[in-house]
Order: structure tokens, then sequence, then C-alpha cells
């Protein structure tokens, strides 16, 4: 039996390459992410070991809950001087430093830190070129600041910082060990002591931490342990190796998460691969029927004929597991090569290695899948009577009703366990749903095939080919539909995505042209290391005064502590001008400006904590040495532009981590054009390049235009899904092809000519994965809109539907079906007629 | 030259051999004959004498060694693909002894099948002479697997004749019949040339087949070795016994 089994499988290359290639790929995925992700935590541990390599013991201030930790004093450094074993202490001053390109705009990096420092000459960086600033106009730029930027020594660099826009001098270009620009992408400007704490940390005479080397002899614990006790309880007193650790595993986690993303992709890789696999089987094993027929007449059992069948499928998928983990590893190392250039050629790469977990995975998703598929068709073989295999007619057309009922109920459970997932927001549920439904819908597509093709097909066939392509894609409803499905499965993701950005995007257009009645919007660009871009109290003076403006309201935001629970602050300027233009209803209460003492909060907020108008409140600010009790004055109606969101009087934003203003509104005169007046008062943001104004629908579309990535990050991830349901198309056209040998050299042998044999495949094809899309449409449709029905409460308050969109994959799907057809169409076309003929 | 009147294909001096050198077989080994308009020829002989190859060459369906074929005015030997394919559709009909049909087409999709993949129309009234000959007229609407054995083919011979080719190529359409059926298409194909004028050329090993014909041709190792006119099946049963005492001359 073992000898049969090998040598069917070695006469049917080709559709072993076929069925293979889809398992291939999805173990290509798996494996890939798994070298990527390993790759790239190895490479952030080296990062971090080298960024503290003169390290021994660092000591920075603890801070206290919800307050902003008090910077070090000299006195501070010079009682860790003072610690037996201390070799040196210097104090660090580092804080956020944002250079601006010579074209005006601030640089920005993929992610990688931007930062100003105290120059000591006692760390790592080396002057490479010029010499260390001494003055305080002067400064010296890491490498790759100064090649990314274009700056030489003796340039002027203008700086963002704690102030606002600050020219200096080039005087030096400093760099690490081994010459390298960076350690892993940052940009960083060194500035001498004084202008360094007046500019990172805005007081003189302070730092932000401690850098130690313990002296001959004493190891880095045994000095960590005696400068904590001097210390005491103030300071976080760490090793350097622990404090790398530390940030490599943050990073680390933060990949952690990205590996479990991009698995979850290759998942729906697999689970694609799954219906690829179980057509092929089911089509190989009913062409096989006759010979599983002869070897059970022969007096095989039926378990030896399941035993060949899964055999085969484990030999294809160990087969498949070895050369997709090979992939996988060049996928991998060529990704993170790609993602280390990203960070601007800085990340040093470790050496690519392929970890267990990628070994096992491959092996065990590999095979599994294969069997997994194959099961199906090798039961359904075993239970082919003799006989009755022994005759012609091979494969009569099984009643679909049984399928049909399965299908129904198995979509039905995955519907129900969707919704459940959605009402008790469990994400294992959700996605589990979505699976089961997946197989429900992929259950009842022969059904629908019949109806769907027909009508697909009437769109194609206006010529003889074409009607012959429709009719034998109508031919095998379940061959059709499982190929159909798979198509389906990639699709309806998309589709189901694009339905939630779209109604997302939507819903914040109608809020912006319902409530909100503010012409412009004054906003910094983005998140700065954690804090977004600010800018100075009297700038928003002086726009209040610009030509034309009515009324210009703006906040500082940070976060407050209440007992446990941090909750996001805003301090208003102008209560009730931000009212008017918020179109914000009072709930309890009056809206009135807010005194010292009072806050004010959202419907829902108030709801939560329990909290009436009246109610006192202690809230712990930043900068406050203790916590306060505030007073609620009044209690505004839900609103979709302003909630989840304290407000508290201005004067409390002097004990906010910054008190600049984070976003500003803007109400034009009546009769006054909002363009007029934006060029008016863009001037006054010259000295913040991190600043835009923007007019309602600027900002509308750049809050809108993060959903277009994410789309665009989908589609990339999701292409591999429907790449391989690209392959089943050509794997099922090509295995029609060879089982209508016999048909196709009729066909030609009374006149067809080869142009018509390929527009007959193409038109099946085109068929088949229209067919998919429309399927894939149509669910995708029911998932966005469950899913945007289960966000109402979340703001996603329209339904949008992504016609333009949807009508793309259609043509995407039409120009799929004609790319899979080139092959088997080219094989059919150039069968030799007599032979063909003659074809058993 | 070209076939001249009165002559529906022709083969000149055709030679045909597969493989080379010691391998190489010679199927058929200078054959010349002209196959007259309107009339009902039969190819016969033994297994391996050649006779489909010759029908496959006179067909379009195979290329040959050398010599020349003309079917119509058309010379047939040197065409490409192309040429070959609007000859087959055009020129010829075919009827096979099994699998002539599209399972996926009815009965009549099936007959005017030719003609839709040369995007012609439909003569009707000839396409009813021809479906009330074969007597298919409450079938047209019926997929294959719902016809007899003897219907499918009476459904090919109507596919072959519906185009008016200037010949139809049979190859052993009764072989697979039963002999109720395979009567009622001999019959048919016999009409078809009295009644119609229409050229049929059969290869069969049947000599009751053979017999409806009215010219039978003799094959042997690739030669044309003895010819008949309108035979009985007897007489025909009586040549193929003696053809294994002609005697072959080699080229």
């Amino acid at each position: 039996m073992l000898k049969a089994t090998i040598k069917s499988l070695l006469s049917r290359k080709l559709r072993l390459v076929l069925s293979a290639l889809a398992v291939v790929l999805g173990v290509m995925f798996v494996s890939g992410s798994f070298v990527l992700t390993d790759t790239l935590q190895r490479s952030f541990t080296d990062l971090f070991s080298s960024a503290f390599a003169n390290v021994d013991v660092s000591v920075t201030p603890k801070a206290e809950k919800g307050k902003q930790p008090e910077p070090l004093t000299p006195q501070a450094i010079a009682d860790v001087k003072s610690v037996a074993g201390v070799a040196s202490a210097v104090g660090d001053v580092q804080g956020s430093a944002r250079p601006i390109g010579k074209n005006g705009k601030v640089i920005t990096t993929s992610g990688s830190p931007r930062f100003g420092f105290n120059w000591t000459g006692t760390g790592q960086e080396k002057i490479r070129d010029g010499k260390a600033p001494a003055a305080d106009n002067e400064v010296a730029l890491g490498g790759y600041l100064a090649s990314t930027g274009g700056f030489k020594v003796g340039d002027d660099i203008s700086l963002l910082t704690l102030e606002p826009k600050k020219t200096f001098k080039v005087t030096g270009i400093y760099e690490y060990a081994g010459g390298r620009d960076s350690l892993g992408g940052e940009l960083s400007v060194a500035f001498t002591e004084p202008v360094a704490q007046q500019l990172l940390l805005g007081k003189k005479d302070v730092f932000s931490g401690v850098t130690v080397t313990a002296a001959q002899g004493t190891t880095d614990e045994a000095l960590r342990d005696a400068v904590a006790a001097k210390m005491g309880s103030g300071y976080d007193v760490k090793t350097g190796a622990v404090l790398a650790k530390e940030q490599a595993d943050q990073i680390n986690e933060g990949l952690k998460f990205f590996n479990y993303v991009l698995l979850g992709f290759a998942g729906i890789a697999l689970f694609v691969g799954i219906f690829i696999i179980l057509n092929t089987f089911s089509i190989i094993v009913a062409q096989r029927t006759r010979e599983l027929a002869l070897l059970r007449s022969m007096g095989a059992s039926r378990g030896q004929v399941i035993g060949s069948v899964v055999l085969e499928a484990l030999v294809i998928g160990l087969i498949a597991s070895i050369v997709g983990l090979g992939a996988g590893v060049g996928v991998g190392a060529l990704l993170a090569t790609i993602f280390s250039s990203l960070g601007g050629s800085s990340l040093q790469l470790a050496g690519i290695g392929v970890p267990m977990s990628a070994i096992i995975s491959s092996f065990a998703v590999g095979m599994v899948v294969t069997v997994v598929a194959a099961v199906m068709p090798a039961l359904r073989a075993s239970r082919i009577a003799p006989v009755a295999a022994m005759r012609e007619a091979a494969t009569p057309d099984r009643p679909l009703t049984k399928i049909t009922i399965t299908g129904a109920l198995v979509a039905a459970a995955g519907g129900a366990s969707l919704a459940l997932g959605f009402n008790q927001a469990s994400l294992p549920l959700i996605f589990g749903g979505i699976l089961v439904a997946f197989v429900g819908v992929a259950l009842l597509t022969p059904i629908l095939s019949k109806p769907m093709v027909s009508l697909i097909g009437r769109l194609l066939s206006w010529s003889m080919p074409g009607l012959l392509g429709r009719r034998n894609s109508a031919r095998n409803p379940r061959r059709t539909a499982i190929t159909a499905a798979a198509l389906m499965v990639g699709i309806s993701l998309i589709t189901g995505v694009s339905v939630v950005l779209t109604s997302a995007t939507k819903s914040i257009e109608k809020l912006a042209s319902g409530q909100l009645q503010t012409d412009l919007i004054i906003s910094g660009e983005g998140q700065m290391e954690g804090e977004a871009a600010t800018f100075q109290r009297d700038v928003l003076t002086k726009v209040e005064k610009t030509d034309g403006v009515r009324s210009a309201v703006g906040w500082s935001q940070d976060g407050v502590l209440q007992g446990e629970s941090q909750l996001f602050a805003v301090g208003v300027t102008d209560m009730p001008a931000l009212t008017t233009m918020f179109a914000l209803k009072p709930k309890s209460g009056n809206i009135t400006p807010l005194k010292d003492d009072q806050v004010a909060l959202p419907e829902e907020m108030a709801a939560e904590k329990g909290w009436t108008v009246g109610s006192k409140v202690s809230l712990q600010l930043a900068k406050a040495p203790e916590p306060r009790d505030y007073t609620v004055a009044f209690i505004w109606a839900k609103s979709q532009v302003l909630q989840g969101a304290l407000v508290l009087p201005e004067s409390a934003s002097k004990s906010f981590r910054s008190d600049q203003i984070a976003q500003a509104f803007v109400q034009v005169a009546p009769g006054t054009s909002a363009a007029d007046v934006q060029k008016r008062v863009e001037p006054l943001f010259a000295d913040n390049p991190e600043i835009t104004v923007q007019d309602r629908s600027a900002f509308v579309k750049q809050t809108t235009s993060q959903f277009d990535t994410v789309l665009l990050m989908i589609q990339i991830l999701l292409a591999l899904a429907i790449l391989i349901a690209v392959l089943g198309v050509i794997n099922t056209l090509a295995l029609s092809v060879i089982e209508r040998t016999r048909e196709l050299g009729l066909l030609r042998a009374i006149g067809m000519r080869r142009s018509q044999v390929m527009r007959m495949i193409t038109v099946e094809s085109v068929v088949i994965s229209v067919f998919g899309a429309v399927l894939g449409l149509a669910v995708g449709l029911a998932l966005g809109i469950a899913t945007v029905q289960a966000l109402k409460d979340q703001g996603i308050s329209e339904i949008g539907l992504p016609w333009a969109t949807m009508v793309q994959y259609l043509v995407v799907a039409a120009f799929v079906g004609v790319v899979a057809a080139i092959l088997p169409a080219i094989r059919a076309a150039r069968l030799n007629v007599l032979d063909a003929i003659a074809y058993e | 030259m070209s076939a001249s009147d009165g002559v529906a294909a022709r083969a000149v001096d055709v030679w045909k051999s597969y493989g080379s050198g010691d391998a190489a077989v010679t199927a058929l080994a200078g054959v010349s004959v002209d196959l007259e308009k309107s009339r009902f020829t039969a190819i016969m002989g033994p297994s391996g004498s050649g006779k489909s190859t010759l029908m496959h060459c006179l067909a379009g369906l195979d290329d040959v060694t050398s010599g020349e074929v003309w079917v119509g005015g058309t010379k047939v030997t040197g065409l490409k693909d192309r040429g070959l394919t609007e000859l087959r559709r055009d020129k010829v009909g075919f009827i096979f002894q099994q699998f002539n049909l599209l399972p996926t087409l009815t009965a009549e999709e099936n007959i005017t099948l030719p003609l839709a993949i040369g995007g012609k129309k439909v003569d009707k009234a000839w396409f009813d002479v021809v479906v009330d000959t074969v007597g298919l007229r409450d079938r047209l609407t019926h997929r294959p697997t719902q016809l007899s054995g003897g219907q499918q083919q009476r459904v090919a011979c109507a596919r072959a004749l519906v185009s008016r080719p200037d010949v139809v190529f049979a190859d052993e359409p009764t072989g697979n019949l039963d002999s109720q059926s395979g009567a009622e298409v001999l019959g048919f194909l016999q009409r078809s040339a009295r009644e119609f004028g229409q050229t049929i050329v059969m290869v069969t090993h049947d000599p009751n087949a053979a017999s409806y014909a009215d010219r039978v041709i003799f094959l042997k190792d690739g030669h044309i070795v003895r010819e008949l006119l309108s035979p009985s099946a007897d007489e025909v049963l009586e040549t193929m016994k003696h053809l294994d005492s002609v005697v072959v001359p080699h080229a």
C-alpha cells in the first residue's frame, strides 16, 4: 500500500506542486513571522546593552503616583559621589529636542526617539568632527542627525525643546563605538549643561539622573546596593544591565504583539489554504476513484484506502513544511533587513536566527493543516463501493441537502458566537465566530453557486466559448464553491474592515459638520515622545486678537489621578466659548466659567463615577504637592465631540506637566472668510513648526487619513490569503483541464480555435473568481455592519458603505480570474487533438 | 494540382511514419485515393492496417510524413493550426466512436456547436431536415446523459451534417452501439449520402457496417490492397478473410 501511494504521488507531480504551494505559502508566513520577530528582538537587546555599556549604575528620581518626579539637585549628585566604591558620578540631563531641518520642517523618525542631553565628555559619544559645545549657543549633533538633516560643522540648526524654536551653531559631530552614526536611529543633540537644563528640564541646576561607574573591585550589584542605601527610597537605583533589559523587554513586548498580528494573518492564509487542499484532494480522489476501487477489489481495506490518502497528505505536508520553513527564513531575513533600514539603516541587525518556535510551528501547522484537509476526501474515497467505481460513471452529482443544512447550522452558530462576542466584548468569541461563520458560508456556497454562477456567467457568455465556460463553472457546484469560498475569506475580511473604517469616517464627518462649530483647529502633528506638541499661551492671545477672529479657545492637557484611576483632563481657557463651539448642552447645572476649585464633566463620566453637581472630587495634579478637592460645577449632555475629558479651570493648567496649549479652536467673525483668517493666523506659529492650523474639512481629512493607512496595511497582509486563493483557482482549472482532456480534444476536432479554448477557460475562471468576490463582499458587508452596530456606543453612529472600494475588489477579482486562467488555458490550448481524443 | 470536380477528398502518395531510425513504424506507405463526392465510402482493414491514420490525415487531425492531402478545394498538407482548425470547422464533419458530445450542452446545442464556434447562423430549414431525419425532434432539449447511446450517436451525426461539410468522417461510429442502434445510425449515414448528396468516409472493421457503403477500400500494412463497390456483408467478410494472403509490395 505504501508503494502504491508513493507511485501515485510521483505520477501527479503537478497536482502535488499546486496543492503543496498553498501550504508552503502559509508555513512561510508563520515561520517568517517568527524569524523576523526573533531577529528584531535580539537586535534590540543588543542595541540597549550597547546603549548602557558604560553605565554601571543609574540613579533616577522615583515618581510618586500621579506626580511629576522632582529632578535631581547637585546635592544628590554629591551624595552619590560620596558613596564608597563610586569611581565617578555624572549628572545627566535629558529631554525632548526636535530638530528643524533645512526646509523648515521638523525632522521626524519612524519611532526612534529625538532628544537632547548635556555634553559631559564622559559618555559613549566621541567627537568625530569639530569640537564639543562650550558656549550657550553651541551644540554638537549625532552623526545620524547630521547625515539626515545635511548638517555640517559651522551650520546653524534650529531646535524645539520646552521652549519655542531656538537656533544654535553646530560646533561638532559625534559618533558611537565602531564609528556608528546612532545606536538605533535616534536623533540626538548635545548642549552645554546649563543650556540643557534650561531647555530640557525647564530649570537651572537640576538633573534627570546620575550615571555612576564603579571603582576597581566593586561589582555593579554591590555598588547599586550601596548607592540605594545612601539615597533612600526617593530614588530608583538600577544597574546598567537591568536598565538595558527593562528597555529591551518593553520593545520586545511590542514585538510580541506584532508577532501575534502577523501570526493572525498567517492563520487566515492557512485557513484559506485548507480550502485549497481540501479541494485538490477531493478532485484527486475523484479522479483516482477507479484506481482506489481496483485496490479495494484486490482486498485493500477501507482503512488502507483512508491511510493511503492521508499518507499522501502527510508527505505533501512534510515537504511543504520544509520548503515553507526555508522560504520563511528567507522572507523573515528580508523583512528584518527592510525593517532595520526603515529606521535609517541604523538598527544593527543581530544575525538571522531560526528559533525553535519557527521550526516547531512550521511542521505542526503544515502537516496538521494538510492532513485535516485530506481527511474528508479520504473518508469519501473509502466509502465508494468497488464495483460502482469500476463503472464508467465515476462521480455522480451528490445531493446538496445535507451539506446545505449543515452549512446553515454552522453559519448560525458562527453568527451566534459573533453576536455573543460583541455583546461581551470578547475577542476570542468574535474571531471564533467569524471563522465558524466562514466555514458555514463555505458549506452553503454549493447551493448558492447554481443561481449565482448562472447569473454572473450570463454577463460573460455572449459567445459560444463563453457559454461553455459558464456551463463548465456550473458543472461541479462543490468544486466551484470551495474555490470561490477560498477567495471569499480574504475579500470579506477586507470588505468588513473597509465598512467599519468608512462608517467611522462618515461618523466623524457628520460630527464635524453637525456639532463642531469651529472654523479653524490648531493642533500639533501627532504625539511627540508621548506628549502632544504644544505652543505658548501668549500665541493664543495673539490669535484671539487677530483680525476676523470672533473667539479663540485653547486647552492644555494632562492625566490627573483620582484615587487610583487616571483621568484625562483639560484646562480650558474659555469654557463658555468652547460650549458654543462644541454645541454642548447642559445635563445638569448651568454652563458657567469655572472657578479655581470647580470641575465639569460629561454625562457618561458622571454616570460611571456616580458624581452629581456639587460632588466633591479629590484630584492629584502632576505638579501639585498634594491632592486637592474640586466641586462639580456642571455636567454636560453626552457629546461626540468632547467625551471622556474632565474639564478643569484654566488656573489648574499651571500644575500640569506642561501648561502650554495643546489644542485650540477658532471661530471667525460673521461675514469673514475662514481661509483669510487662517492666512493671518498661520504666521503666528512660525516658531512652532509642529503646530498646524487647519480648517474643519482639512482637520477631518487628517483625522480620517489614518484609516487609509490601516486599510492599506490590512490589504497588504491579506494579500497572501488572496494569493493562495488565486492558486486555488489555478489549481481547480488545471485539474479540470486534465479531467476534460477528451472534451477539449473533441472541441478542437470539430473546429474550436486555440484562442476560443483559452477564452472558454478564462470565462470559467472569471466566473469562479467573481462569484468568490460577490460572496466575499456580501459576507464582508454583513460582518462590517454587525461590527459597526456593536460599536455604536464607541461613537461610530453612521453606517458608511465603501461602494467604490467594493467595485474595485470586484474588478480586481475579475482580473485575478483572467490571470489565474493563463496557465491552464495555455495548457488546454496546446493539447494535441489526436492524443486528447484518445485520452483515457 | 487541386481536387477536381467530383472529388471531395484526395490523398496523393501519402506516407506516414512514427518514430525514427530502427524504431520507426510506417503506418501509411504511399496511399493514393480519391474519395468521390456524394458517396458513402468505407475504409476497412484489420487493426494496425493504418485505416484510422488515413482518416486522421485526410481530416487534418494528423500531419503526413510526405505526400499531399486535399479536402474540397483546400490543400490540407502544410496548413498551420489555424488553417487546420478552420478546415475542420467549416469543411469537415466528425463522428467519433464515443464521447462525441459535450455533457454541458443540450442535444440542440451540441448539434449546432460547430456553427456556434464559427459564429455562423443556423440554416433553420436544413436543421429541421437533419433533426427529423435522425428522429431527434423530441429530444432536442435533453442533455447527453439523458440520451441512450444510439440517440447520442445520432446527435453526433446531426452535428456532423448540420454545417454541410465537404466530407463527414466517421470513426467506428457504431463500435459502441447495439446492433439495432447501429443499424439506425448506418441507415442514416447511407440516406445522407443518397438523399442529401453528403460525402461520407467511414472507418470500420465491421463487415456489416461496411456493407452500407457505396464503396469499400481495404487497407493492409499501410497500403490499399482491395476495393469493392456496393458489396454485401458476406462479400466484405470474404474479402477480409483473404486479406491475409494478399502480398503487400514493399517500397
